[in-house]
């Protein structure tokens, strides 16, 4: 199975990982386009100082999906068919870890699909595609 | 099947066509409708002026509208010039927040022969919609059976002869998706309005709206049940009506601000997510999950209403439905977007009697009103003959509701021996006989026996049973379970004075959509004086026709609440979720509303309706009457079983002992008869009406429906009642 796997300890929350993403995919800057967010670790602890939010391809966010847009892949990787997405968000909603992401000038939601453009980009290791 | 479909396809002939412009919906409208006149095969659009969407907003306010204008007092349901008009609404077709595919449908109805309205979910109305029109006006009568195809893309309709096809919906919606969609996936963009063959022989014909099942291959059908609109429908000779919509998304309404759809939307889709397994389970068991809340609390209509509960309902409680029949684990949206998801089935269920015998088919249900109705209101407490008799209730295009209520009134009779087996023609409607429930429905479909009496609803029951087999007048007037002619829906309302008058005091027939106050005053207490009860049935009536003005559902209103609701202001109105329809509003159409704009909207729609009742002949306080049986015990038996209740009630409201239960029977009822009269005078006041329910001249000058032909109506009445104003003489 194909996913992003993330060493929280290691994260310096120097953002390139969101850069890559939303300029991978939605050709900006903008890290409100990204299907990995950084956020600061306000528990602090163990982890380390920053929370990687993305997704671990569990594949929950499907079941309630009734255009059945989201499909998984021969590498176990969920994706999103724009072709079939309405928009409807209710895949956000599912997500408890809040995985799945939306922007208002976008039609329909993202998410990771374990590119690894990212992982390539991080200067510290935290991130690593798993296959 | 693909050369059954060519067979059946190359039988048509097309009667006329119309092509259209392409116009872009502008924040939830496309200003435009449509007019079909089978009669002439004519069709023409007509524009939506600013005024018309300032006063009736939508949906429902259209439909009722453009009713008004069609019909005059005299025009009886199967007149040409009757319509029946399909709206959606402006907040209708958003993906993004959950309930928003309803469409709203009017007509003249054969139960009532008064506007009625009904709501169903399904696909068609954000597809009418993505398609060009706001509304959908059916008028005249086609000479044959006919089939209605609008192409949302190519921007083209179609009138054809459709002489092969079936008409029971389940067969025919699966015959006209296969023939309209290029392949399976494009199923999906296809959605039909069909009835069945027992809507043609019964005033209790209903429509069904269809979607394309994805995850189940199959097509799904939700249904606008109340009054008989599937009757219209197939007496126009319309067999279905295609609406093909391609590239469905979320943004199609064009709204002014999309941002706080979204953030609506996704609040209610986590809340959903989080809490509904904690509160309602509508995902696994939609509206059925009441069945046994109703019988714990004595509300459940269990034998024409006589009682309230049952030990047998277990048999049929919720449990039972998920554990052995309705499929879990399932997205059940009618419209996309829907998180709560309750519109649930049951597949492979085979069939044991009638045409389909034998075969495997999906169930789109059980509701709970199908459980309720079908079920305990009948004696029938068996989840397999609730199902069949659901399934073909759909299929034939008849009205559950309706359809139990009446069963429940002729089983009552038949076992009172009022009626025996030779006026059934050997039918045996004992208590709970699920066998002779389907056959009612069977004979219904082939246009014969003792269905096709039933069939004409109880008000002609009660007629027929008197003036025919001798029956007692004043007995049946208290037991038939009607009023305006529309068969009461299944909740139990004899003990809560104010859902006797949320029944009573509805526009379109005895019919819980408008106040379902039941809780509210029975559970929770919540209404202890006339006044608040009258503030209930002023707020409430008015809150719920929103829903139907706008093409929205009301069950993600409050059958979800927030985990905080309970320390909101006033948890029963579910702040939270008001706050989200709010912001949902503006966001598609820009303009920001407060809660007093919500009311006022209804309230313009919901006294032009009253007005309009009026107009055909209806609308005075003496037809706001209740049967007996609503307010209290007609029987002895009745009595009994709630005898502690009800002697209580003697000695502390009306203040003595009584000896005898007839005697007490009497004083009880002539207590109740009263107290509702009061009820009626509160609600009356706080509606702006005159003691005789008329609508007052300021409160039409208030709404802005002060239309010359809108206050010709009242005026008489006014005039009669010395409350027409000096001022307008």
């Amino acid at each position: 199975m194909r996913k992003l796997l993330v060493d929280y300890s290691l994260c310096n929350g120097c953002g390139r990982c969101e850069i890559v993403c939303s300029k991978a995919f939605y050709k900006e800057e903008n890290m409100k386009k990204s299907a990995i967010r950084i956020f600061s670790n306000s528990y602090g602890g163990y982890h380390g100082q920053y929370r990687l939010a993305v997704c671990d391809q569990c594949g929950v966010c499907a079941r309630m999906c009734t255009p059945m847009a989201l499909n998984v892949d021969a590498h176990g990787v969920w994706k999103i068919d724009k072709s079939k997405c309405v928009g409807c968000l209710i895949c956000i909603g599912e997500c408890e870890r809040g995985f799945i992401y939306y922007h208002d000038d976008l039609p329909t939601p993202f998410k990771c699909i374990a590119c690894g453009l990212c992982a390539r980009a991080c200067p510290t290791g935290a991130l690593r595609l798993s296959e | 099947m693909k050369s059954e479909i060519h067979l059946l396809a190359g039988q048509h002939q097309q009667l006329t066509e119309y092509k259209y412009k392409p116009k872009a919906i502008y924040r939830g409208y496309n200003n435009r409708s449509l007019h079909i006149d089978l009669s002439s095969m004519t069709i023409k659009e007509k524009q939506i002026s600013r005024e018309i969407k300032e006063k009736f907003t939508g949906g429902r306010g259209f439909g009722l509208y453009y009713l008004w204008q069609a019909v005059t007092p005299q025009t009886h349901w199967d007149d040409p010039e009757n319509e029946i008009v399909i709206a959606h609404g402006p907040i209708s077709g958003i993906t993004q927040y959950p309930g928003a595919g309803k469409s709203l449908v009017c007509s003249i109805s054969p139960l009532t022969h008064l506007p009625i309205d009904s709501n169903v979910g399904g696909h068609f109305g954000p597809f009418l919609k993505f398609s060009g029109f706001d509304a959908l006006e059916l008028q005249g009568k086609a000479g044959n059976d006919v089939i209605i195809f609008i192409d949302g893309n190519e921007h083209l309709i179609r009138i054809m002869t459709a002489p092969r096809e079936a008409i029971d919906s389940h067969i025919l919606v699966e015959q006209l998706s296969e023939m309209y969609a290029i392949d399976k996936d494009d199923k999906s963009n296809i959605a039909i309005v069909s009835s069945g063959t027992a809507a043609a022989n019964s005033n209790i014909g209903m429509l069904n709206f269809s979607f394309w099942d994805k995850r189940r291959g199959c097509v799904r059908l939700k249904q606008a049940g109340r009054g008989g609109i599937g009757r219209v429908f197939r007496d126009k000779h319309i067999k279905a009506i295609i609406c093909c919509f391609r590239g469905v998304n979320g943004d199609l309404n064009n709204p002014a601000d999309k941002r706080l759809i979204n953030a609506a939307g996704l609040r209610l889709h986590k809340e959903v997510a989080n809490c509904d397994h904690l509160q309602n389970n509508m995902r696994k068991i939609g509206t059925a999950n009441i069945i046994e809340v109703m019988d714990q609390y004595d509300l459940l209509p269990c034998y024409n209403y006589q009682y309230g509960s049952d030990p047998k309902t277990q048999k049929i409680s919720s449990k039972v439905f998920i554990e052995k029949y309705v499929t879990q684990g399932v997205p059940d949206g009618c419209w996309y977007g829907c998180s709560l998801s309750c519109s649930k089935a049951v597949d492979n269920f085979l069939l044991r009697t009638g045409p389909y015998s034998g075969q495997r088919v999906c169930v789109d249900g059980p509701e709970y009103e199908n459980a309720a109705g079908l079920g305990a209101n009948t004696g029938t407490f068996d989840p397999d003959w609730i199902l069949e008799a659901n399934f073909y209730c759909d299929t034939y295009g008849l009205d559950t509701i309706s359809m139990g209520t009446m069963t429940a009134f002729a089983m009552e009779c038949f076992n009172r021996g009022i009626i025996t087996l030779k006026h059934t023609g050997g039918l045996d409607l004992t208590w709970g006989n699920g066998e002779s429930l389907c056959e009612l429905m069977h004979q219904m479909s082939r246009g014969e026996g003792f269905g096709m009496i039933v069939g004409r609803g109880i008000r002609e029951m009660k007629r027929i049973f008197v003036e025919e087999y001798g029956a007692d007048k004043a007995f049946l007037e208290d037991i038939g379970m009607e009023q305006k002619g529309l068969e009461y829906s299944e909740y139990l309302m004899k003990e809560s004075l104010a859902q006797q008058g949320g029944y009573a005091l509805c526009n379109k027939g005895p019919q819980h959509d408008e106040a379902w106050l039941i809780f509210m005053d029975i559970v929770n207490n919540q209404m202890p004086t006339f006044e608040d009860k009258a503030e209930a049935l002023y707020y409430f009536p008015l809150f719920r026709t929103w829903f139907g003005l706008l093409g929205m559902c009301k069950l993600p209103w409050n059958d979800i609440t927030p985990a905080d609701n309970k320390y909101s202001d006033d948890p029963s109105k579910v702040p939270g979720h008001i706050r989200n329809y709010r912001q949902v509003f503006e966001g598609v159409t820009g303009k920001p509303i407060d809660d007093d704009d919500i009311l006022k909207m209804s309230d313009r729609v919901y006294t032009f309706q009253r007005v309009f009742i009026l107009r055909m002949g209806s609308g005075q306080r003496c037809h706001d009457k209740p049967p007996y049986r609503s307010l209290g015990p007609v029987t002895k038996e009745e009595y009994l079983s709630r005898q502690p209740r009800y002697d209580k009630q003697l000695k502390e409201k009306v203040g003595f002992d009584i000896n005898g239960i007839e005697e007490r029977i009497a004083a009880l009822r002539h207590w109740r008869e009263q107290q509702f009269e009061k009820l009626v005078d509160a609600v009356y006041k706080r509606r702006g009406w005159t003691p005789n329910g008329i609508p007052k001249l300021q409160k039409l000058e208030e709404l802005g429906i002060d239309f010359p032909e809108v206050v010709s109506v009242v005026k008489p009445y006014l005039q009669a009642e010395g409350f027409w104003p000096d001022y307008a003489e």
